[in-house]
């Protein structure tokens, strides 16, 4: 049975319609890249997800389970964790206390806890005491993914975790993502960056104009068949 | 010269009693970002109930005082879950509107009840009790304990917002809404705990209103303006700040009493101005907003 699977997701702004229909699925310890262009709908895809945009119960599937209507607070503790765009860390709150914050109301049980977080990220250890606004980007995307990581997540979300980074820092970022991937943890990536995402994925998935444009094994499709899917033609 | 030091002891202590009527707005606003136009008259409200406590129980309102905790706590945790996390969102009108309705419906419905007359909370000899510094100057011992009791609050909730895990959940909720919901923090009951909080709060800025003067139904919208004045002042977000802020203004109001007793009132409005005009984010505001 896959861990996650999404079943004529749609999701909608208001009036506005960002999903029309996404089928996905994925196994337990794969990791799935999402790609696309600017407002494709690959956050919404995210947000719908982890119950910021709600919808029909059986549209997300959670081990065959229907989560798709539950509340955001409730979905966390069920085993899946966002890490959102642009970081999104508490400004008042100091680096150790974001991280602890993320395992408010923890649930399941597993292999993170602050200690873990920080051998992972040993940055984050220096820094715990600093407010997040005086960290660096890179910094800041490590405390998030932490915080993400400390609710022990079976399937972890990444929002564009290379954005607005150096591309040394990137490096540093995806081979802790291996490290992640090593307990067990499944990974969805949304990235614009279509080469990371090739690399680190076991699977892609094109969305373009919120439908899925392609999807496959990244070492199966062509160049041209990602150009068409991405920017449609 | 005397005189001059008597007004500013007393504005100090006159300020713990400001800086009580604040800091449950305060608290409001930190957590919830409501702004809570019933607040004076749930001042009056959470007196009323000290006064029925004491009177149908026999117990002196300091005592009383404790047996209202509970069950204001619990009006407060079930007037946000039930009625005001409705009223929040993106606009900020419903709540004020919701609260403004509130104040007129507490007002009339202590009216109904216990009439206009004026009520007292009644304490025997400690009312009137008070400790002479030397000089000719003294000290209440009632306004004494308001200032005690407001750094005690102020030092609670303190250690609440930085000390503890719910407290960092107030911090994250009020930084943001939507990944504070991620981290599994069901906002509805965070907001009714605050709300529960801040009504323990108003119990106690309650007990030495009534302690310290008449009261009567009406009475709550003065205790508003002031408290909004005390955070204005202190700066939106930090405890601290609020106490600053009600000190500003009781000093305020009493060296303008002191020059003339007419000018009481208006010099501590004359204050709340001068620190808008020259400090608008308040004299402590918190760092990142």
């Amino acid at each position: 049975m896959p861990v996650l699977e999404t079943r004529k997701l749609t999701a909608f702004y208001g009036d506005f319609q960002a999903l029309y229909g996404i089928d996905t699925t994925m196994d337990a310890g794969e990791t799935i890249a999402i790609i696309g262009a600017n407002g494709a709908g690959k956050s919404t895809f995210l947000k719908a997800i982890v119950g910021l945009v709600r919808g029909p119960a059986d549209s997300v599937l959670l081990d065959g389970r229907p989560i798709g209507s539950r509340a955001a607070a409730d979905i966390v503790k069920l085993g899946v964790a966002l890490v959102p765009e642009g970081r999104r860390l508490f400004p008042s709150l100091t680096v150790e206390e974001n991280l602890l914050i993320g395992g408010y109301g923890r649930k399941m049980p597993g292999p993170w806890s602050l200690g873990r977080v920080y051998s992972l990220f040993p940055v984050l250890k220096e820094r715990r005491s600093s407010a997040t606004p005086a960290l660096s980007g890179g910094q800041q995307q490590m405390a998030a993914i932490g915080r993400a990581l400390m609710s022990n997540p079976r399937v972890l979300l990444c929002d564009e975790i290379s954005l607005g980074l150096a591309p040394i820092v990137i490096a540093d970022i995806y081979a802790a993502l291996l490290q992640i991937k090593a307990e067990g943890t499944s990974v969805v990536l949304v990235e614009q960056d279509i080469v990371q995402a090739m690399k680190a994925a076991d699977r892609v998935y094109c969305f373009q104009e919120g439908r899925l444009s392609l999807s496959g094994r990244p070492q199966d499709l062509t160049r041209d068949q990602i150009h068409r899917a991405y920017f449609g033609t | 010269m005397t005189g001059w030091l008597d007004a500013l002891i007393q504005g100090v202590l006159l300020g713990g009693l400001y800086a009580l009527f604040a800091t449950g707005l305060s608290l409001m606003f930190g957590v919830m970002r409501l702004v809570n136009l019933a607040h004076g008259d749930l001042i009056v409200l959470a007196a009323f109930a000290i006064l029925v406590l004491a009177g149908k129980l026999g117990l002196d309102p300091f005592v009383a005082v404790l047996a209202a905790f509970p069950i204001l706590f619990v009006v407060g945790f079930t007037l946000q879950r039930v009625l005001l996390n409705r009223t929040l969102g993106p606009d900020l009108l419903p709540p004020l509107l919701v609260t403004f309705g509130l104040s007129i419906i507490i007002q009339n419905g202590l009216l109904q009840i216990f009439s206009a007359d004026s009520q007292r909370l009644r304490s025997g000899a400690i009312e009137t009790a008070s400790i002479s510094l030397g000089g000719g100057i003294a000290v209440g011992v009632v306004p004494l304990l308001t200032l005690l009791s407001s750094i005690a609050v102020i030092v609670f909730l303190n250690l609440v917002f930085y000390h503890t895990p719910l407290g960092r959940a107030f911090r994250a909720t009020s930084d943001d809404l939507e990944v504070g919901q991620l981290m599994g923090i069901d906002v509805g009951r965070i907001f009714a705990i605050a709300m529960g909080l801040a009504f323990i709060v108003i119990t106690i800025a309650a007990l030495y209103l009534g302690l310290r003067a008449n009261f009567d139904p009406t009475i709550g919208p003065a205790r508003l303006l002031y408290a909004f004045e005390a955070v204005i002042i202190g700066g939106l977000g930090s405890f601290w700040g609020t106490l600053a802020g009600g000190i500003v203004l009781g000093l305020a109001q009493t060296i303008g009493a002191r020059i003339d007793p007419e000018w009481q009132i208006l010099s501590g409005h004359l204050a709340f101005l001068v620190v808008l005009a020259l400090r608008p984010r308040g004299l402590f505001p918190r760092a990142l907003d």
